[in-house]
């Protein structure tokens, strides 16, 4: 599985609160927190972003709440997938269950610019920067962790698990 | 070699005569949350995986956070969880008169106990580290499937040790400690860890103190905050329990991944400037900053318990709130808001000039009940002073220790203690 798109660069610690306020999380519709992610952070974001771009951050991106809503948000604006340092471990679950690409790429976060057009292999943990023609790899990801995103989320894994 | 008590914990409740670090685990839970916020989005997910929930003596579903009802979106999330506790038969059901923030409510009514794994999908459930439980918040749809089959996967954390020695001066409490401590680690200093609280000094607090440190360890990025359940835990869950525990303590050869040694004689109570918790400053320097103050919050599952708000009476008695500032004060449960009514407390708010409200999360997350304008700074009893967490981007959170946010209402700027009472 691959995913292409531009890259959306920010800094460290960017937490639940600013990736979807608290004043829009008396809906889970998709759709609906789409319409406000990374308000707080970056107001031009969700007029902008396109299908397929990619969010590129520091360390610990993520922290703060455990809602869901935060990477169900991010998820419906069409972002493929976000790109980090390292992401709080709450973020971290929710980005995997409900089946939002998260890779662990330090070097790659150095590198990447806001606008840089990048290519990223899921299987092999790649990262090209096609604008810089740099290649980058991701932390792999521990083997139950992997097993909980080929089945496509951890509700699908439980399915597969129970029998169902 | 010895096993901490988080490694202990998660190797009863897998089976397991011993685990390690980085070893993933299946576990067995003793219980799990939600709250109107995160409860709507597993129930939707659970639907998907069962009809019927594993056991329903072991779920609790809080609505607190944008209750009483805010607006219409909030009332039918609150509505669609009703429906769902009641098909269920949820035995640990709380709205209207029984609600409090679930993390002062659950442990005040017994139901989270030393020894017990729970997960809550609420960020703050590391509260109930501080009775010896391996309690870690997680998303909804990890809720959902530990609706569904009772079990949820971990990664063994690495433990971190806290140690705190010496003897704690006038106006410093647990959340003094845990400020003192994310100001030195960072926000991201324990990640994906367990940190685990010790020493004399948290011997020598009192159970809702305790609390504070260990609801907060989550502003550090760990896992959990764990305390060793001792005669105080004792005490304080034998007339609550509603099961059976098993306490559990760390093994004297336990391996920790760092022991952190303070001594905290000479630390002061601490103010977590905008917008990270890390931005630590001790109050003689802040009070000496001339932050003029529109707002101050006393409440959350931080410090919204009775003893939080037996603090802010000692300095608010016989005061008044500065004419610019509003102050708001919420008992986090209807135990704690009966008792500081019958102790006189409210009536000291009152008297202070303080909008007194029922037990909800509300102004902590920006929810309602108290959200800021652009360009308002509020002082803060609670846990998070990111941006626009209580309102408007350009709003300000200072998070201090109920002294200091009592303080700071009278004197209308940041303030310490001691420029009150006298």
């Amino acid at each position: 599985m691959k995913a292409r798109g531009r890259a959306w660069k920010y800094g460290d610690h960017v937490d639940t609160d600013v990736i979807i306020p608290a004043r829009y999380l008396n809906t889970s519709d998709p759709s609906e927190l789409a319409k406000h992610v990374l308000e707080d952070l970056d107001p031009e974001f969700r007029f902008r972003v396109g299908p397929g771009d990619m969010i590129v951050a520091g360390e610990n991106f993520g922290s703060g709440s455990s809602r869901e809503h935060a990477p169900i948000a991010i998820k419906a604006a069409g972002v493929s997938c976000v790109i980090a340092k390292s992401f709080a471990r709450i973020f971290y679950r929710n980005a995997i269950n409900i089946g939002l690409p998260i890779l662990e790429a330090p070097e790659a976060v150095e590198r990447i610019e806001t606008g840089d057009e990048l290519e990223v292999d899921f299987s092999t943990g790649e990262i090209r920067n096609l604008t810089k023609g740099e290649t980058y790899r991701a932390e792999p990801f521990p083997e139950f962790v992997m097993e909980i995103i080929e089945s496509g989320g951890l509700v699908e894994y439980t399915k597969r698990r129970l029998g169902k | 070699m010895g096993m901490t008590m988080a490694e202990k914990i998660l190797a009863m409740h897998s089976g397991k005569e011993e685990v390690r670090p980085g070893e993933i685990v299946m576990a067995r839970l003793d219980f799990m949350l939600g709250n109107d916020v995160t409860a709507p989005l597993a129930i939707k997910k659970f639907r998907e995986l069962s009809d019927k929930v594993f056991d329903r003596e072991r779920i609790a579903i809080v609505l607190d956070h944008f209750t009483p009802n805010k607006d219409i979106k909030s009332a039918e999330q609150c509505k669609f969880s009703r429906e769902f506790a009641r098909e269920q038969g949820i035995k640990w059901f709380f709205e209207g008169g029984n609600v409090g923030v679930e993390h002062c409510l659950l442990p005040e009514l017994g139901l989270v106990l030393p020894g017990d794994l729970i997960i809550g999908a609420d960020s703050h459930t590391c509260t109930y580290g501080a009775l010896g439980a391996f309690a870690t918040g997680v998303g909804s749809t990890d809720l959902a499937v530990a609706m569904a089959t009772g079990e949820a996967w971990f990664r063994v954390p690495e433990t971190v040790k806290f140690v705190y020695s010496g003897e704690l001066q006038p106006w410093v409490t647990g959340k003094d400690l845990i400020l003192h401590t994310i100001g030195d680690i960072g926000v991201n200093g324990a990640l994906y860890k367990a940190m685990e609280f010790s020493g004399e000094v948290v011997e020598g607090l009192s159970m809702a103190e305790r609390m504070t440190m260990s609801n907060m360890a989550i502003e550090a990025g760990a896992k959990t905050g764990l305390i060793e359940p001792d005669g105080k835990t004792l005490a304080y869950v034998k007339e609550r329990a509603q099961r059976g525990f098993t306490p559990v303590k760390s093994d004297e050869d336990a391996v920790y991944s760092k022991v952190v040694e303070y001594d905290v004689s000479e630390l002061e109570p601490i103010v977590a400037f905008p917008h990270l918790p890390e931005n630590t400053v001790p109050v003689s320097k802040a009070s000496k900053m001339d932050i003029k103050i529109d707002q101050v919050f006393i409440g959350s599952c931080t410090n919204g318990r009775y003893e939080d708000l037996k603090m802010a009476a000692e300095v608010l008695e016989g005061q008044k709130v500065a004419e610019w500032v509003r102050l708001i004060v919420i008992p986090c449960s209807r135990n704690v808001y009966f008792r500081a009514m019958k102790e006189g407390l409210l009536e000291v708010f009152h008297e202070a000039g303080a909008v007194i409200g029922p037990p909800t999360c509300g102004p902590c997350l920006g929810g309602h009940m108290g959200i800021l304008a652009s360009g308002e700074r509020a002082v803060s009893t609670s846990n998070r002073n990111f941006v626009g967490r209580m309102g408007h981007p350009e709003s300000e959170v200072y998070l201090a220790n109920p002294y200091v946010a009592a303080a700071s209402a009278v004197l209308g700027r940041i303030a310490s203690p001691e420029e009150v009472v006298k």
